[in-house]
This record gives structure tokens, C-alpha cells and sequence, in this order.
């Protein structure tokens, strides 16, 4: 076994003989740090869950173009032909007014009130599909095909997804703003442990020094333990995330199922998970490194 | 091995502790430091460890002024020197054999012949049977001794030793010297602060009156 290793298993026995010593200060500190880290944590999960939840959602944005009611189907034909033409344009259904009026016929109720008007209030309409569906594409579209003649509307069933778009954008944004600031705790945690760590082991490090210990030597203790606290809160998050995800998974299945969607909520995935664990041991450790710069220099 | 070069020591804010010192010790000698409380024995050992540094003239140990020595290559120089301290320093949420082992783990010895060497050295000064011992447990002699034992565990070229048969029984000093003069036979640098005249006859003597040498 190399020299290297040795030191460097006997920095990690001592750190965990640390850790242990004080049981109650590790399960605290441990905790804040875990609680800390769960919020950013949990906020990637139910972030991730969502963009799963928007790419399989397979109803893709889609335009719809309504005749005016007066016009004939000669002016539907032309615009029809028109579509087919315009580049940008992926498909064109075309949805007949007698076939909609017939199809709402169908449904309950509407029936008698369909039947006491005068003429079929549906218009012909064209159900688009773009070859971009991007929102900024789509609008662009929308916007042409309103220019058009005998078109009496045009809408945009991509709205929801530049909300959903727009609102992952935040989440995201939110996840990251949170994982700095409560990094920046978990830093502020570490960087007091070991200070106080530094202060119960004065003799130690005093007496390491006298006999020919050098800086890394007595660092190395420390940062491991730092790093220790870190990996130990981020595993802590990621139960407390796990643990929420289980928890919520059937309550926002139930409550997406009312928009014809399927979810079913996931834990963190591997590369999040080891994400999590990876950033939060290295902040531990840079706490530690921060707290012994400051603490380790001074008699 | 050593050499003291035109050394003061002033401690702040202005007790002269050592002034205008110079001696040498050669290779394999034993040497002892005589003087009353507060003559400066222990600061003189202190500036050979490089614990204190000179505020006049070169401490010189091995040809290398320690003076002036950084602090990266301090860790270096203590590790060659075997120091026995007047407070002893021993960590005491530590067992003896764990207090012995300390200077080994820090030069990075392999953890097997590390063991080996603790064990000889508790044996030499006679704690073999006491090596999971906690130093409390240990008697005021038992401690010294410990002390010793990792003084000496790396086996260094240089004793210092302060004051180490303070607070012992006429025996138990004449027990402890023994091993000093052991590891001085065997050619190790030995150098011992000490009031007691007589535990080292044959040694030499330097005797220190208010920071000065006398002749
Ligand atoms: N860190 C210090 N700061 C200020 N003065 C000091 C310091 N260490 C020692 N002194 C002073 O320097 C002088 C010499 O002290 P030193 O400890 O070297 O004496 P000593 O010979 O070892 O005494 P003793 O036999 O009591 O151990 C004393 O007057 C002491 O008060
Ligand atoms: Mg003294």
C-alpha cells in the first residue's frame, strides 16, 4: 500500500472518528445541510418530472383556421390549396362544417339546441400542423394566415405550451437561484463545523505540528470531514426528496389525469442523484478549505 | 550538530531570555543544559526545534540555519529531531500506543512497520504491557517515559529532552536517564535540560545563569 493511501485512509478514520464523536452536532449539522439541500433537490425533480411530462405529451402544437361563415366552400378550396402550397406547413385537415355540425349533433345535449337554429352556426375549418413548432414560428404563421382573405379566425392551440415553456424556463431558473443561495448555506455550515472542529482539536494540531506535521497533513483530516458532512447531507436530500416524490406521486397523477395526462412522479434520476452528491461533498469540502484558511493559520 | 552563533532570545515586551550565546555540540555527544527556573533552558531547546526563532545571531542544526528556515520546510527539520517537552504534550483522548504512533503517521510510515516500531519503542522504556492504555491512566513516571517513547520512535539523530525526570522518584529518574544514555551509546545527539546536578555524571555541562553561559 502506498504512502499516499495511507495518509490518506488515516485522514478519513480520523474525520469519521470526529464525526462520531460528537453524534448530536454531525445529526444536526447533517440535517440542516440535508433540509438545505433538498429544496434546490426537489426542485430538479419535480422540474424533470415536467419536462417528461411535456415531451410525451404527443398533441403537438397545432394551428386552427376558421372560414368566415359566409364564405362558400369554393373560398374554403382556395385556402386550402393555399396551405398545402405555403412552405412552413407540416399537414392540413380539413374539417367540413356539415361534418362538425353532424359530429356535434351527436353530443348530449347539444342536439336540441343545434336543431332549433336556423342555419349550421359551425364554420369550415382547417386544423394545421407546422413544420416549426416552435411558439415564435407558430405565431409567425398565425399571423399570416390572418391576413388572408374569408378567414375569420385564427387560433393558436400552442398557447398552453409557451405557458408551460415559459414556466420551466422560471423553474429552472428558480432551481438554479436556489441551489447558489442554499449552496452558499451549506458553505456557511461546513465553514463553522470546522472552525469549531479546529478549536476542540487545538492540542492536536499544536502537538502534529511539533512532531513534523505538515499544513496538508493537518488539513486533510478536516477537509475530509467537511466532504463527509456534504456527501452526508446530500444523501439526507435525497431521501427527503425520494420520500416526497412517493408521497406526491398519487395526488398529481390524480391531478393531471383531469388533463387527459399521464404521470407518474420519479424520484431524482441517476445522473441528478449523483449530481446532488458530487456538488454537495465538494461544498462541504470548500467550506472546510475556507474555514482553514481562516482558522488553521493563527497560534 | 548544533551551533550557536552570537544567539539572543528577547521575548516581547523585553525579557531577555538567552543573550549573546555561542557553544557547539558535536556528533554522538550528550550534553546537559544546568540552570535555575527561568536561566532560559528551554527557550535554548526551543530555538533548536525551531519552536522560538533567534532575535539575534544563527541557530545552526546539521550545517542548516533554522532561523531562517520557511514554514514549508519546518515539518522537515522537526521530523529529524526526537523532542521531549516540559509539558510533555501528550494528546490524551488518545491511547499510548495511538500517542507513539502520531510521529510515524505524520512521516508517513506503511501502517505495518509502523506497529512494529511503536511496539519496540513502548518496550524499550518499559510500557509494552500498557500500550491501549489512555495517558490518564498512566503514573506521572509512565507518562515521562511515554514521552520519551514517541520522542524517539522515528528515530531521530537529535534528543532534546526539558526537564524530563521532573516530579520523579529518585528510581524512576535514575530509570529514565538509563534509556537516555542507551540512545546516546547507540550514537544518537542527546541533549537534556535538567536542574538535576547528578543523573548524568559523565555528561557534558553547560551551565546557564540568567541567559548566560558560565565557563
Ligand atoms: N513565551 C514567552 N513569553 C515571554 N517570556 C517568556 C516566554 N517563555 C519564556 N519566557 C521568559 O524567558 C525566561 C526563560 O524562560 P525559560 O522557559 O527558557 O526558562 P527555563 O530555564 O526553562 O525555566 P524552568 O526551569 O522553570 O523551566 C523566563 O524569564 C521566562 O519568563
Ligand atoms: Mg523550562
Amino acid at each position: 500500500m502506498s504512502i499516499w493511501l495511507t495518509q490518506h485512509l488515516n485522514a478519513l478514520r480520523l474525520a469519521l472518528r470526529r464525526l462520531g464523536a460528537m453524534p448530536l452536532n454531525t445529526l444536526l449539522s447533517l440535517l440542516s445541510i440535508g433540509v438545505a439541500l433538498a429544496l434546490p433537490a426537489g426542485g430538479q425533480m419535480l422540474l424533470a418530472n415536467a419536462l417528461q411530462l411535456a415531451g410525451t405529451t404527443s398533441t403537438a402544437p397545432q394551428i386552427s383556421l376558421f372560414m368566415a361563415n359566409a364564405a362558400d366552400r369554393r373560398a374554403a378550396n382556395e385556402i386550402e390549396n393555399r396551405l398545402r402550397r405555403y412552405g412552413g406547413v407540416k399537414q392540413v385537415q380539413f374539417m367540413a362544417r356539415e361534418d362538425t355540425l353532424a359530429r356535434m349533433k351527436s353530443g348530449q345535449g347539444l342536439r336540441e339546441v343545434i336543431d332549433a337554429l336556423p342555419t349550421n352556426p359551425f364554420p369550415d375549418a382547417f386544423v394545421i400542423t407546422a413544420a416549426d413548432d416552435r411558439p415564435e414560428a407558430m405565431e409567425g404563421l398565425a399571423a399570416e394566415f390572418r391576413r388572408w382573405p374569408k378567414v375569420e379566425h385564427v387560433q393558436l392551440d400552442s398557447a398552453w405550451v409557451r405557458r408551460l415553456d415559459a414556466l420551466l424556463k422560471l423553474g429552472r431558473t428558480a432551481v438554479i437561484l436556489l441551489g447558489v443561495l442554499l449552496g452558499a448555506g451549506l458553505i456557511a455550515i461546513t465553514f463553522t463545523t470546522i472552525r469549531m472542529q479546529v478549536l476542540t482539536s487545538r492540542a492536536e494540531i499544536e502537538v502534529s505540528q511539533l512532531l513534523g506535521a505538515t499544513d496538508g497533513f493537518i488539513r486533510r483530516p478536516f477537509l475530509y470531514f467537511g466532504a463527509l458532512l456534504g456527501l452526508g447531507g446530500g444523501v439526507f436530500a435525497w431521501v427527503l426528496v425520494g420520500a416526497a416524490a412517493l408521497w406526491l406521486r398519487t395526488p398529481l397523477g390524480d391531478l393531471v389525469r383531469l388533463y387527459d395526462l399521464t404521470l407518474v412522479i420519479q424520484p431524482l434520476g441517476t445522473l441528478d442523484s449523483a449530481l446532488l452528491l458530487a456538488f454537495a461533498a465538494s461544498l462541504g469540502w470548500l467550506g472546510a478549505l475556507l474555514s482553514l484558511r481562516q482558522h488553521l493559520r493563527q497560534p | 550538530m548544533i551551533r550557536f552563533d552570537r544567539v539572543s532570545k528577547r521575548y516581547p515586551p523585553g525579557i531577555d531570555a538567552l543573550g549573546d550565546l555561542s557553544f557547539e555540540i558535536a556528533e554522538r555527544e550528550l550534553a546537559v543544559i544546568n540552570g535555575h527556573s527561568g536561566a532560559g533552558k528551554s527557550t535554548l531547546l526551543k530555538l533548536i526545534a525551531a519552536m522560538e526563532r533567534p532575535t539575534g545571531g544563527a541557530v545552526l542544526v546539521g550545517g542548516q540555519n533554522v532561523g531562517s528556515l520557511t514554514r514549508s520546510s519546518l515539518p522537515y527539520l522537526r521530523r529529524r529531531i526526537g523532542m521531549i517537552f516540559q509539558d510533555q504534550k501528550l494528546l490524551f483522548d488518545r491511547s499510548a500506543f495511538d500517542n507513539v504512533m502520531l510521529p510515524l503517521e505524520i512521516a508517513g510510515f506503511p501502517p505495518r512497520e509502523a506497529a512494529q516500531r511503536v511496539r519496540a519503542a513502548l518496550d524499550k522504556v518499559g510500557l509494552g504491557q500498557r500500550e491501549k492504555a489512555m495517558p490518564i491512566a498512566l503514573s506521572g513516571g509512565e507518562q515521562q517515559r511515554l514521552a520519551i517513547a514517541r520522542a524517539v520512535v522515528n528515530r531521530p539523530s537529535l534528543l532534546l529532552a526539558d526537564e524530563p525526570t521532573a516530579h520523579l522518584d529518585t528510581d524512576t529518574a535514575n530509570d529514565v536517564a538509563r534509556i537516555f544514555m542507551e540512545f546516546h551509546r547507540v550514537g544518537v545527539t542527546v541533549l537534556i535540560a535538567t536542574y538535576a546536578n547528578d543523573l548524568f555524571p559523565r555528561a557534558r555541562r553547560l551551565r546557564l545563569d540568567h541567559g548566560k553561559l558560565l565557563t
